[in-house]
């Protein structure tokens, strides 16, 4: 586990690092500030626009971070050959992946407290109310999205040789998931077979990211999702997790790396 | 050798500067020709309409609090935009002279058949989509109390992008005037408006309306109404189907201002009018005969 943690590290490490963060947050800032200082009708009270760019503006960047920060971590090591050290000490390549995924997860929960605090601030200086159980719920469900997001783009970096082919993909499937994944079944229904059954067979066989997306509920100021709900969501994303971890584990434990 | 070279280099791009200049001077000055749309419209070209048609729809969405049709769902999105000014449509029913009793039926049949058209999530076809609503929106609700304001900033990109769509103006000014006290900034879109589209009879008409019931001037409402009723009859008559509901709207209100300021006359002209293409002829030929009645008597 102390390995495993070690490796953690490392990568969040790496993100303060980086200037990927901050080139996101301050683009992120500097929109929203620009959009806030915009006059409709001499109207100060409108907020729910500003909130709607903003929160736009966070999942996109976030999408970024985690893809980003993802999709280059075991081929930067293969590339510097720092793998070869780091497999001869007592580390496996399941506590390897296990590693690289906590430290990416938590890297992308740090950039969202970033981000979601920024939210809030500019949320309340315009809002004489604070819904801080809906930001809750989101900035959770936001993470854990990142999580199965983590695990995805960790395969494709073992399935995948170059990184920005690996990322380019993820960006692809990710954000089709979160646009098109809850009308699939829609879709599937307007098919003759064997179309319909494929279709239907990929709605229920992909993780429905759509689901842990709470912007509205945030936007619109809807009471917040049944706590009960929400908890079956993140185990819903944990079971997706995990079975992607353990695909990229299957695949990386027999793979060569000195290719 | 090196001097000939040097020379002939900077004779080229001189040369290159000159044409350069002289495409790209003319097209700079169609440009501040075009600035009635600013920018964007310079960039974007006819786009612009496209995201200026995905601006207002994002106004219906903030109406509806985010519960709104998605693009699989298209066949059920609202065919057309009253429900965003739904009191006004009630407003135009009162104009028919009709009861209280069959406005309200009105009112809630309009309003029935809106929610109808608004039920598009139907029975969750399986498991996942039952367990998907937990994380959408799934009630059917209209901005109120001031709420109103939000869909503003989507009217007035809507209205950027594409100055000539008359409805975004007519329906930021609606709930601008009626609902968020902002009469001021009401009159300035609309005159913005038909400063884009200075021969709009909706425009005029709005305007009108808003002269009558925010600034209680009949007389210059009168005015803008008659200017409606000219440019409609310039547009529309000679059309095979003429827009009648919104000349509908246009003499009865001119009858109800004449009638106001006692001109009998005029006002039995326009009710007669509105006689020939409202759906409900029996009511306005009773509300004739009852001024032709005062107007004998006077």
């Amino acid at each position: 586990m102390s390995s495993v943690l070690a490796l953690s590290g490392v990568v969040v490490k790496e993100l303060y690092r980086r200037k990927d963060f901050y080139v996101l947050f301050v683009l992120t800032a500097l929109i929203t500030l620009l959009m806030g200082s915009v006059n409709f009708f001499n109207d100060p009270k409108i907020v729910r626009y500003l909130k709607d760019i903003c929160l736009l503006l966070i999942w996109v960047s976030s999408l970024v971070i985690a893809i980003g920060t993802t999709a280059r971590q075991i081929p930067a090591e293969r590339e510097n050959r720092t793998i070869f050290p780091l497999l001869a000490k007592p580390v496996t390549r399941a506590q390897v992946i296990a590693g690289k995924f906590l430290g990416c997860w938590a890297a992308c929960g740090l950039a969202l407290l970033m981000f979601y605090g920024f939210f809030a601030v500019i949320s309340a200086t315009r809002e004489a109310h604070f819904p801080w159980m809906q930001y809750l719920q989101a900035v959770g469900l936001h993470w854990a999205v990142l999580g199965v997001v983590v695990a995805l783009t960790l395969l494709g970096s073992v399935l995948f040789t170059a990184p920005s082919s690996n990322a380019t993909i993820c960006f692809i499937v990710v954000t089709g998931l979160l646009l098109l994944g809850r009308h699939l079944n829609q879709v599937a229904l307007q098919q003759s077979e064997p179309l319909r059954s494929l279709v239907y067979g990929i709605y229920f066989a992909v993780p429905h990211l759509e689901w842990f997306d709470l912007r509205d509920f945030v936007i619109y100021g809807h009471s917040a999702v049944p706590w009960i709900d929400w908890l079956l969501a993140w185990l819903y994303a944990g079971v997706y997790t995990v079975a992607l971890l353990f695909a990229a584990w299957l695949i990386f434990r027999r793979k060569p790396l000195n290719q | 050798m090196k001097r000939v070279a040097f020379v002939s280099g900077w004779l080229l791009l001189l040369a290159a500067g000159f044409t350069l200049a002289t495409i790209l001077g003319p097209r700079a000055e169609q440009w501040g020709e075009r600035r009635a749309g600013g920018v964007l419209q310079a960039l974007l070209g006819d786009g612009r309409r496209i995201f200026a048609n995905h601006f207002f729809v994002q106004a219906d969405v903030y109406f509806h609090s985010g519960y709104y049709p998605s693009v699989f769902d298209r066949s059920s999105a609202p065919a057309d935009t009253r429900h965003l000014t739904a009191a006004e449509d009630h407003d135009h029913v009162h104009g028919h002279g009709t009861t209280e009793a069959d406005d309200h039926d009105h009112g809630r049949g309009a309003e029935e058949e809106h929610e109808k058209a608004m039920a598009f999530l139907g029975r969750p076809r399986d498991w996942i989509e039952r367990f998907g609503r937990h994380f959408m929106i799934t009630e059917h609700t209209h901005l109120q109390q001031g709420k109103e304001r939000e869909m503003l900033p989507w009217l007035k990109l809507s209205a950027e992008l594409d100055p000539q769509r008359i409805e975004t103006y007519t329906v930021a000014a609606y709930w601008l005037r009626s609902r968020l006290g902002k009469v001021r900034e009401a009159e300035a879109f609309l005159r913005d408006g038909l400063r884009h589209n200075p021969t709009s009879y909706e425009l005029l008409f709005e305007l009108g309306r808003l002269y009558k019931e925010n600034y209680q001037d009949t007389a210059r409402a009168l005015k803008l109404w008659e200017a409606a009723l000219r440019r409609w009859r310039e547009q529309e008559s000679g059309k095979q189907e003429p827009n009648t509901t919104v000349l509908e709207q246009i003499v009865i209100h001119l009858a109800r201002g004449e009638e106001s300021l006692g001109h009998w006359g005029p006002a039995i002209e326009y009710l007669e009018l509105a006689r020939n293409v409202s759906p409900n002829p029996a009511v306005l030929q009773a509300q004739i005969e009852e001024l032709k009645r005062r107007l004998e008597g006077k």
